[in-house]
């Protein structure tokens, strides 16, 4: 009987043969048909190995070791329930993503620019999620980094994809130097990387903060906590559609995965004030992360900027989860947990819909630009339905599902008065008020996606030729926007299948939610909080039928069609509609002064001139110039006067050499 | 026998709540028109423009989407749903824990959602205006909104409303301040979202600091008539939700009979009556804000409500 996750590692393995033939046969015209659709036949294999798993013994583990890696420790694999989860997370995200590139990936023009990359970047985040010793997560973690950095430089003529991908490399290699740290740290003076000898041990106080801290730098750059983030926006939004929807959607969440699985798991019993910390970051991020996303015109930045919101709020339940655990409350840290959990599924549902969508877009008028776009509503009613569910979805409101992981997040905020520590207990009503900010402004930033690239008049000619794109990206949209749906109206029984998760890290669960009448979520108690989206859903639907039919049926249906009523000023130009910096333009005057030093003048021609007036409007990237500015500052200025080392002659050099050896054996005499 | 009377008594607050909520305006209307000494139009008179604007034919703009069609229906059906989802007469309704304080927020929020988009759909500056403010004052709003729910939520440890009103009306509550800086914050958000006087005037069209009636502009006939009367309920809805919390006096509890609903419904009316008297004699005494003056508004409101949070957290541990 081979055991499961031998199974699993096959999954892998067959990626990474299909991305060699990919390498090989990459510019035949078969190519594409071929690579996605071993791509997705290997993602739904992986699904169905993990839901066997799953419905069978959700709590069993599974391990293997393999006489690779580091000789003492050999690679060790190992399923357990939280890498089930994100295995889940991540081959649905594969699934759907290969369906869609079925079609999308045949507008590409150099496909073996991307071919051989796409399976081996789905090998390493799967690698990554089941490792189970520090050389192979980090060999799997480069892996998955290198190969979506490869994905990201498939349109590397273009200048600023060329950018993209260089400070993305910088960043990724920085997070892995933390990472590095951080496992060296685990494993202390005797260097045992195997994760089951850092679970056992247990690290000092000053250790643990430190891992913390470098897991936050690790993992956190590559999920897009602010300031960390400055990479996300360019990169994601630079590689081909489908790519920046498994970039966006499921390999920040292989991120959150790895801060999981070192602070909740490896660490041991955290310290109350990582909570802090945690809670401080991810409220911040979600704030400014949206407040980015509001201020940008381009479509997939948008969308990249709205990860790091969504990212954001899945910290600030990981924080909650934090301070509840170290406090022992753990009913309450099961129930942030579960929310931070649930979030980070809803947003691989959502999040891949939307760069889908604007995927289909960028495919039908070549533009990602959305003041170019606009009424594309008319010309393409299928994707901009899809894309309308995504819009709901991510705002947080009922009956989808992005409300329903935010309100569980909501109602294990409400547990905070029980916190001992007045700092938890001050933070945590604010960091609330922040996610609920972030929730309103992701609301308006997406009133403002669909809007303007869907809604209103087409802005430029391409709009005219645009079509609906072929049925494969459809029916990849379909089943997100299904599955965000469910998700929403059937919230208890995803709770219920993350019970084992929530058991194993954090020793206890919610309470059982699908035995409850009427399929509601009940968190605690049904007198303090309960939510159903199912009969939300129902009535809202009955509600609009029955008005609807009564009104046709009892007054009148006439309907006539006219111009728009534009009170007596005819404003005929497509031009003079509302674009995405003038509906972003009230909250920019709100916010933009803290968060982005933006500064409005009006220039006045002087009386009599005849030129026009002129609005400048000055902003300016805090994070990018507060700590990325200074840091490239000094590595330029350092460079430079190093730079005359590189001439010098061979007795300097000798010279040199020699006095490094004296000052290395003097360090080593004098070393206590 | 008993579930009966219980989906007897939800379906009749689901009817009330439709039927009252142009009465709700009508009497709004008079109160500020006597104030100003006006005769001001019948207490009916919203039934009768609903009812002549449901006999009308819609004028479509040529280039609105279906979107534009199916927006009304799903703003009165989503405030709809949600102003029934609050105790009016009675607490403890066979399906308020369908949702609590949060969902309706959110419900709201929905409904504004789709509003901001169906006025962006046609394509005219006058839209766009609308929506841009709008969802700028939503999203000042719902924080404040959620400050109130939590500081709500630590007095009475539920979000449920039925609950909350249960523990409001009980003698455990005492005097306190938070909830004194809930009720004021409540009370300017309530103003914000209904578009009211000073941040809003309901009574104009065509000004520039408009911002609910330039998201509307567009609309004719019946699907006017559908998002007139969400807006009326969504009126209905926040009065309702002040006097639940605020003055929860009369509220029949679970499973009452007859007699104390009857109570109930009329402490109700009666509440009604004199929270819509306070909000036209307000109305008529301050002017409209600028638009940039009300994120100030908003900001106090959220300030207030963080404060009443955290006052609580100082009351509750000495």
């Amino acid at each position: 009987m081979i055991s499961t996750i031998a199974l699993l590692l096959c999954g892998p393995a067959a990626f990474l043969a299909t991305a060699i033939l990919a390498g090989t046969v990459g510019r035949r015209a078969s190519a594409t048909r071929l690579v996605y659709g071993a791509a997705l036949a290997i993602s739904i294999a992986l699904l169905v190995i993990v839901a066997g798993h799953l419905a069978g013994s959700p709590g069993a583990v599974s391990t293997i070791t393999l006489p690779l890696g580091l000789p003492w420790t050999g690679a060790r694999f190992r399923l357990d329930s939280l890498s089930a989860f994100f295995l889940v997370v991540v081959n649905l995200g594969g699934t759907v993503t290969s369906l869609y590139a079925l079609g999308y990936g045949r507008h590409e023009l150099q496909p073996h620019r991307v071919l051989p990359f796409y399976p081996a970047f789905l090998a390493g985040m799967n690698l990554v999620v089941l490792a189970d010793d520090a050389f192979s997560f980090l060999l799997s973690w480069e892996f998955m980094s290198l190969a979506s950095w490869a994905l990201v430089m498939a349109h590397h003529r273009d200048e600023a994809n060329r950018r993209a991908g260089y400070i993305y490399l910088v960043m990724a290699s920085f997070g892995t130097l933390a990472l590095l740290l951080a496992f060296g740290l685990l494993a202390g003076p005797a260097g045992n990387y195997a994760f089951d000898a850092m679970r056992a041990a247990e690290p000092g106080p000053l250790a643990a903060g430190a891992v913390l801290a470098l897991m936050l730098l690790g993992a956190g750059s590559k999920a897009g906590l602010v300031p960390l983030h400055a990479w996300l926006p360019l990169a994601h939004p630079a590689a081909p559609s489908h790519v920046s929807a498994l970039m966006s959607g499921i390999m920040t969440k292989v991120a959150i995965y790895g801060f999981i699985r070192v602070v909740f798991d490896l660490l041991g019993a955290p310290a109350w004030w990582s909570g802090v910390v945690v809670l401080l970051i991810g409220g911040l991020t979600a704030v400014l992360g949206i407040l980015h996303a509001l201020m940008e015109k381009d479509l997939k930045r948008l969308l990249a900027y709205s990860t790091i919101e969504n990212i954001g709020v899945v910290f600030v339940s990981l924080g909650l989860a934090l301070a509840f655990k170290a406090n022992a409350m753990p009913s309450a840290a099961a129930l942030a947990f579960t929310a931070a959990l649930f979030h980070v599924l809803n947003h691989s549902f959502f999040k891949s819909l939307l760069f889908f969508g604007a995927g289909a877009v960028l495919t039908a008028t070549g533009e990602r630009d959305m003041e170019r776009l606009g009424g594309l509503i008319h010309r393409m009613p299928l994707t901009s339905f899809v894309f309308l569910v995504g819009c709901v979805s991510i705002s947080a409101l009922p009956p989808f599902n992005g409300f329903a992981s935010e309100w569980l997040a909501f109602q294990a905020i409400l547990q905070s008065p029980d916190l001992p520590q007045w700092g938890l207990k001050v933070i945590v009503p604010a960091v609330g008020g922040m996610l609920a900010l972030a929730a309103a402004l992701a609301a308006a930033c997406f009133v403002k996606a669909f809007g303007i690239t869907f809604l209103g008049r087409a802005r430029s000619t391409v709009v005219e030729e645009a079509h609906e794109v072929d049925r494969w990206s459809l029916a990849a949209m379909a089943v997100l926007a299904v599955l965000c749906l469910l998700a929403g109206i059937l919230p208890g029984f995803v709770i219920d299948s993350l019970s084992p998760v929530t058991l194993t890290l954090i020793g206890d669960r919610m309470p059982v939610q699908t035995a409850d009448p009427w399929l509601s979520i009940v968190p605690i108690a049904e007198s303090r909080s309960s939510y159903n989206g199912l009969l939300v859903f129902v009535f809202i639907t009955i509600s609009a039928s029955l008005a609807a039919f009564v009104i046709h049926r009892f007054a009148s249906h006439a309907l006539r069609r006219g111009p728009a009523w534009g009170c007596g000023f005819a404003d005929a130009a497509p031009a003079a509609q509302y674009t995405a910096v003038s509906f972003a333009q009230p909250i920019r005057r709100v916010f933009g002064s803290f968060a982005f030093r933006a500064r409005e003048t009006v220039e006045m021609p002087a009386p009599g001139a005849l030129e026009p007036a002129r609005l400048k409007l000055d902003m300016h990237d805090v994070a990018w110039e507060t700590f990325y500015q200074p840091i490239s500052g000094a590595i330029d200025y350092a460079t430079e006067r190093l730079n005359h080392l590189q001439f010098l002659t061979i007795r300097r050099y000798l010279t040199l050499v020699f006095l490094y050896l004296v000052i290395l054996l003097l360090v080593l005499a004098l070393w206590p | 026998m008993a579930v009966i009377f219980e989906l007897a008594v939800q379906g009749a607050q689901m009817l009330l709540v439709l039927l009252l909520a142009p009465l709700l305006i009508g009497f709004v209307r008079k109160v500020k028109a006597r104030l100003v000494r006006r005769q001001g139009p019948s207490l009916i008179q919203p039934y009768r423009d609903l009812i002549r604007l449901m006999r009308k034919e819609v004028v479509l703009a040529d280039n609105a989407s279906w979107l534009f069609r199916v927006t009304p229906y799903l703003i009165f059906a989503a405030t709809w749903v949600a102003a029934a989802l609050v105790p009016t007469f009675a607490a403890g309704l066979q399906f308020s824990w369908t949702a609590d304080l949060i969902v309706i927020v959110a419900l709201l929020g929905s409904a504004r959602f789709f509003q901001a988009l169906a006025g962006m759909d046609v394509g005219t500056s006058f839209g766009g205006i609308g929506a841009s403010r709008e969802v700028m004052i939503a999203s000042l709003a719902e924080p404040a909104m959620l400050l109130i729910v939590f500081s709500l939520a630590l007095v009475a440890g539920a979000t449920q409303l039925s609950t909350v009103a249960a523990f409001m009306s009980s003698s455990e509550v005492g005097l306190r301040v938070s909830l004194g800086m809930s009720l004021i914050a409540l009370v300017m958000v309530a103003i914000a979202e209904n578009a009211r006087i000073p941040v809003d005037n309901p009574a104009t069209h065509l000004e520039l600091t408009m911002v609910h009636e330039a998201m509307i502009l567009e609309y004719s006939g019946r699907h006017l008539a559908m998002i007139e009367l969400a807006t009326f309920l969504k009126l209905l809805l926040y009065v309702s939700l002040i006097s639940c919390v605020f003055l929860p006096w009369g509220l029949a509890s679970v499973g009452a009979g007859p007699e104390a609903l009857a109570f109930g419904a009329a402490a109700y009316l009666g509440k009604l009556a004199v929270l819509a008297v306070l909000l036209a004699v307000f109305e008529t005494a301050v002017a409209k804000m600028r638009v940039f003056r009300v994120p100030d508004f908003l900001g106090a409101a959220l300030m207030l409500a963080l404060l009443g949070t955290l006052l609580l957290f100082v009351s509750r541990s000495l």
